[in-house]
This record gives structure tokens, C-alpha cells and sequence, in this order.
């Protein structure tokens, strides 16, 4: 059985009233399947909606929003549970890194005690027992146990960030869904997060979601990749090949956008992408790329185009790649 | 710690210890006079306007009671009806702001409709009404200053309630698998204790100073001594006329001390329950 899978998953936002009511689509029928101990990436520009479908698995988008679509949690539809189900599976079956470390800690409270909240909301364990494991939490994501007496404020980035997937693995999760764990710190203190996140991923045999608009944090993290466009999946794959081979124009436009370090031809011929991301609420007719890609023909103005198998394991949506 | 931050401010510990004082004396003063004192009939033998002396440390009033036992005996009245109607507006208060902010929608809206009618209700026709139908004592003073001044309190709370519920770490603690109760308690409410607490600090002195209004107008327990009432007993003797300065200064006075030691001391708990306020000082 899957961990975690997504049908035909649907997300519309609602926005206005009235008159100036307007749908906007953020995730569109997409598929994806996660088995235990997989680490996938999830990568594309913002507002490509990879964000919306992080906080769909936990069912934690605004009222606003309407899901279609089925989300099973380990053969479980999240989207039926009951308040009090549902409550139970978050964090203990499936926790979150979240972007943003600074303001997702309660800033009036000692970092120790929201990682003891989220054990004591879980098991029935002591105050006591639960303080234990905090320490020995904080000794696996490298910080001194002496810190779990202090404010938010009291610590770095980099060390709130640390605080943040000592409190994902809090419950010990099958499923970790890191959203952007390493936006707003310097290079030096991410690349020590992606360490200490694949570290912890292969202690821990969980699988892990990345969500980050960086592909080079995902090429040397994940093993599968998945790019998303405009709410839709255009190609997913084992991560190499992707990389090194992809199909869709907008992964290779994606793709050389990374400059190859000590290749001048990569240097002195910059490439990059034009115009902009399309606006949900008025999308494109056929496929929703086509207004930026530099090879599209006329069928793509009005011919939709769904993933369609190109290799093992590999799956593209454009209607110039031949199926194999 | 919390203990070190405080007595670094000199002005709330300037404030401690005047409020400490006051409670001692209120507490202890069935020991420092007797409450027989205060008797008008008892006094039918000593002198009357007397100004001070060592035998009456604040003089005697127009009945020739000793002043000094009503200042004593006044400010049992006066601290107890303000703590108590602070308590009474703050819970009113901080339970309407916290329940409309946090749960919104049509919640939130019966809510402020009641709090903008609790809100335009003229406060002191009502409060005059409420104790000449009620009875004069001062638990209906209690009653009438708590019921009234709810209303500023829920809007204060709620509008903090509404930025803290959009913050990043309600919805983390949302994922976390916690219950609304859970939210409200244990990320909603500290968050905005600090907010609530120097509420407070002002609306004791606004329910102290409501008091002694309200006792100045008459409408206070005949039967209980307070500093609003020395007031109104010294305005209708005429004692401002008289020069009779011993008689009315010292309540004028006791009120005046309370409310700003309150103020002084409410600056400091607010920092201390902030954590990030005291970092930057």
C-alpha cells in the first residue's frame, strides 16, 4: 500500500464576492503517489501551487478553498476524516517543516515546550518522559540541549529552523513534508539543513516531501522529482535523469537556468525563460505553457495535454515528446 | 527572573510598594482602629472640625469622627470594589474578544452587535438607575461598574485576536493535531496576556475612580465607609468652605497614590510578559 496518494486532486480558492467572485484554480486534477521511504521533490515557480498541495494532504487550507479529489493517507481519505480523526493523524502520521521559521514558533513560548505540546497532544506519555525526548530530539538536529529553555528570539535562523524538524520528528512521522526549509537562510546554513534533513531521512527510513522553487536543493536530496506548472504536474522522474534529460521544455528552460560552474560555454550563453507565470484565474487555452515555450506548434493552443509515459519511471505532458 | 526584571524598574517597584502598603493597611485596619469609630454616635463627645492633632492624626470631621479611621476603613471599600470589578470586566471582556476573534463569522458578529449596544448605553443614568432599583451596596456597584465597561475590553481583545489567529504558528500548531480549546489556551490567550494585563492596569483605576464617583453622587453602601464617600461627606459639610483641608485630602490623596501605583506597576508586568519587550530595553 501507498503512503500517501493523490487522485485526481482538485484545489480551488474563492476569492471576492458577488459580482467580482472569482475561481481561482490552484491545483488541477492532479495525480501522485509517495511509498514508504521515497523522498520526492516538488519544484516550479511561485504560485505554481506545490505550496496548496503541502497544506492539502493535512487538510489545513483556509475555508475558502475547495478540494476535489481524493487524498489517501496511508490508504485513508484525508479529505472524510472526522474533526477528532483527523486531528490524531496530523503530525503523528504526517508532520510539516514550514517555511518561515521564524513565525511558525509561538514567540511567548520556550521552544522546548511547543515541541513537548506536540508529543503530549500524541501520546500519553509524562511531562517528564516527553522533556526527555525533547533533549534527545534537539542532540539529533545538533543543537545544545540547553536550548530548550529559550525564547524563539533567543536563537538563529539556522537554529529555529533546527527547532522546526526537531518538532516535525517529534511524533515520528511517516511522511515529512518540508516546505521550503531552507528559504531566507544564507548557503552555508542550508546546505547544513538539506545535510541534517538526509541524514534524518535515512536514520529514519520516512519519506519526505521537498517543496522548493530551488532545483539544485532537490537534484542532490531527492531521488524522484516532480515539476510542477500552473497547478499541474508537466514531468516527473527518478531526479538524475530529469536532470540531465528533460523532456519538457519548461524543465529544460528550468534546468538551464543553473549555470554549469566552470563551463564557459554555460557562462557566455545565459538562457533563461520569458514572461511570466500564467494567472490561475484566466488561464491559457490547451496547454497552459504554451504561451511561453519556445517550441510550441498550433495543436498546443488548443489541444489539452495529460502526462503521458516517456521513459521508466518517467512521465511527461507535452504533446511533443513521443510516448513510449 | 521574572522576579530580577521587575525590581530593576524603579518605578514598579516604586509602585509595589505602594500599593503593598495600601493592601496591608486595608487589610490589617480591623487592628490599627476600631470600627466603632466610625460611629457618629460614639463620637457625640469629641470635637468637631478639630484639624490634625496628636490625639486624631487627620483631624475630626463635622460629627467629630476621626478622619484617620474613615481613610483606614475607606480604603478596604475602595481597593476591594476595584480589584473586583476588574476582574468582573476584564473575564466579561477578554471571554467576548477571545470567542468573537478566534471562532469569526456569525459568532463574531452577534458578539459586537451586543458589544456596540453594551457599548452607547450612557454609563452613568444606568449605573444611577441600576442602584436606585437594585439597592444600594456595593456589590451591585461591583455589578454595574463590571457590566459596564466590558465592552472597550472585548474590542481590544478581539482585534489583537484577529492578528494573533493569522499568525504562522496557529496554523502549525493547527497541524500539530491541536483542538480549538488547545489553540485558544495555549497559543490565543499568552498572546495576548500582555495586552489583557495592561488593561487591567487601566481599568482598576478607571473601577476605583467609578467608584468613588458613584459614592460621591450618593450612590454608594451608607453602611460602608469609603473614599468616595469622605469625599461626598466632606463636599455636602461644607468642609472646602471651612478650610477644612484634614477632611477631604486625605481620601482625595489615597485615591490619587492607588491609581498611579497601579499604572506604574502595570508598565512592568507588561514587559515582563512579553519576552521580546524586556529584551530591548
Amino acid at each position: 500500500m501507498s503512503l500517501l496518494e493523490l487522485r485526481d486532486l482538485s484545489i480551488t480558492y474563492h476569492t471576492g464576492r458577488g459580482a467580482i467572485r472569482t475561481d481561482v484554480p490552484a491545483v488541477r486534477s492532479l495525480d501522485l503517489t509517495l511509498e514508504p521511504g521515497d523522498t520526492l521533490g516538488l519544484a516550479g515557480e511561485s504560485g505554481c501551487g506545490k505550496s496548496t498541495v503541502a497544506s492539502a494532504i493535512l487538510r489545513l487550507l483556509p475555508a475558502s478553498a475547495t478540494v476535489t479529489g481524493e487524498i489517501l493517507l496511508g490508504g485513508e481519505n484525508v479529505l472524510e476524516m472526522s474533526p477528532g480523526r483527523l486531528r490524531a493523524v496530523r503530525w503523528a502520521e504526517a508532520a510539516v517543516v514550514f517555511q518561515g521559521a521564524l513565525h511558525s514558533l509561538n514567540p511567548v513560548q520556550r521552544v522546548g515546550a511547543q515541541i513537548t505540546e506536540a508529543i503530549l497532544l500524541h501520546e500519553p506519555v509524562t511531562q517528564a518522559e516527553a522533556d526527555r525526548r525533547v533533549v534527545e530530539l534537539f542532540e539529533q538536529v545538533g543543537l545544545p540541549p540547553s536550548r530548550v529553555r529559550d525564547y524563539p528570539h533567543q536563537l538563529s535562523g539556522g537554529q529555529r529552523q533546527r527547532v522546526l524538524i526537531a518538532l516535525a520528528l517529534a511524533c515520528d512521522p511517516q511522511l515529512l513534508i518540508a516546505d521550503e526549509p531552507t528559504t531566507a537562510l544564507d548557503v552555508m546554513v542550508q546546505a547544513q539543513i538539506l545535510d541534517l534533513l538526509a541524514d534524518l531521512q535515512r536514520e529514519r527510513g520516512m519519506a519526505v516531501i521537498f517543496i522548493t522553487h530551488d532545483l539544485s536543493v532537490l537534484r542532490s536530496t531527492c531521488e524522484r522529482l516532480a515539476v510542477m506548472y500552473a497547478g499541474q504536474i508537466v514531468e516527473q522522474g527518478p531526479s538524475a535523469e530529469v536532470f540531465a534529460d528533460p523532456t519538457h521544455p519548461y524543465t529544460r528552460a528550468l534546468a538551464a537556468a543553473f549555470p554549469t560552474i566552470g563551463d564557459p560555454a554555460s557562462r557566455m550563453a545565459p538562457s533563461g525563460l520569458g514572461g511570466d507565470p500564467p494567472d490561475p484565474s484566466n488561464l491559457p487555452t490547451g496547454c497552459s505553457f504554451h504561451p511561453r515555450c519556445p517550441v510550441a506548434i498550433d495543436a498546443c493552443r488548443t489541444q489539452t495535454v495529460s502526462l503521458r509515459t516517456v521513459g521508466p519511471e518517467r512521465q511527461a505532458a507535452c504533446l511533443l515528446v513521443t510516448p513510449s | 527572573m521574572t522576579w530580577d526584571v521587575f525590581r530593576r524598574n524603579r518605578m514598579a517597584l516604586a509602585g509595589l510598594v505602594i500599593l503593598v502598603g495600601f493592601g496591608v493597611m486595608a487589610l490589617l485596619a480591623p487592628l490599627l482602629v476600631d470600627r466603632s469609630a466610625l460611629s457618629a454616635v460614639d463620637a457625640v463627645d469629641q470635637p468637631v472640625w478639630d484639624s490634625p492633632s496628636t490625639d486624631f492624626v487627620f483631624g475630626t470631621d463635622h460629627l467629630g469622627r476621626s478622619v484617620a479611621a474613615q481613610f483606614v476603613w475607606g480604603s478596604r471599600v475602595s481597593l476591594f470594589v476595584g480589584l473586583a470589578a476588574t476582574v468582573l470586566t476584564t473575564a466579561i471582556g477578554s471571554i467576548v474578544g477571545i470567542v468573537a476573534g478566534f471562532y469569526g463569522r456569525w459568532i463574531d458578529s452577534v458578539l459586537m452587535r451586543l458589544t456596540d449596544w453594551f457599548l452607547v448605553i450612557p454609563f452613568l443614568p444606568l449605573a444611577i438607575v441600576l442602584a436606585a432599583v437594585l439597592g444600594r451596596s456595593i456589590w451591585i456597584i461591583i455589578a454595574v461598574i463590571g457590566l459596564t465597561s466590558w465592552p472597550s475590553t472585548a474590542r481590544l481583545v478581539r482585534a489583537q485576536v484577529l492578528t494573533i489567529r493569522e499568525r504562522l504558528f496557529v496554523d502549525r500548531a493547527r497541524a500539530l493535531g491541536a483542538s480549538q480549546g488547545h489553540l485558544i489556551r495555549r497559543h490565543i490567550l499568552p498572546n495576548a496576556m500582555p495586552l489583557i494585563l495592561a488593561n487591567t492596569t487601566l481599568a482598576v483605576p478607571i473601577a476605583i475612580l467609578t467608584e468613588t464617583t458613584l459614592s460621591f453622587l450618593g450612590l454608594g453602601d451608607p453602611n460602608q465607609p469609603s473614599w468616595g464617600r469622605s469625599l461626598e461627606q466632606a463636599f455636602g459639610a461644607g468642609a472646602i468652605g471651612r478650610d477644612a483641608w484634614w477632611h477631604y485630602l486625605p481620601a482625595g490623596l489615597g485615591i490619587v497614590a492607588v491609581v498611579l501605583a497601579f499604572t506604574m506597576c502595570g508598565r512592568a508586568l507588561e514587559e515582563i510578559l512579553d519576552p521580546r519587550l524586556a529584551e530591548r530595553r
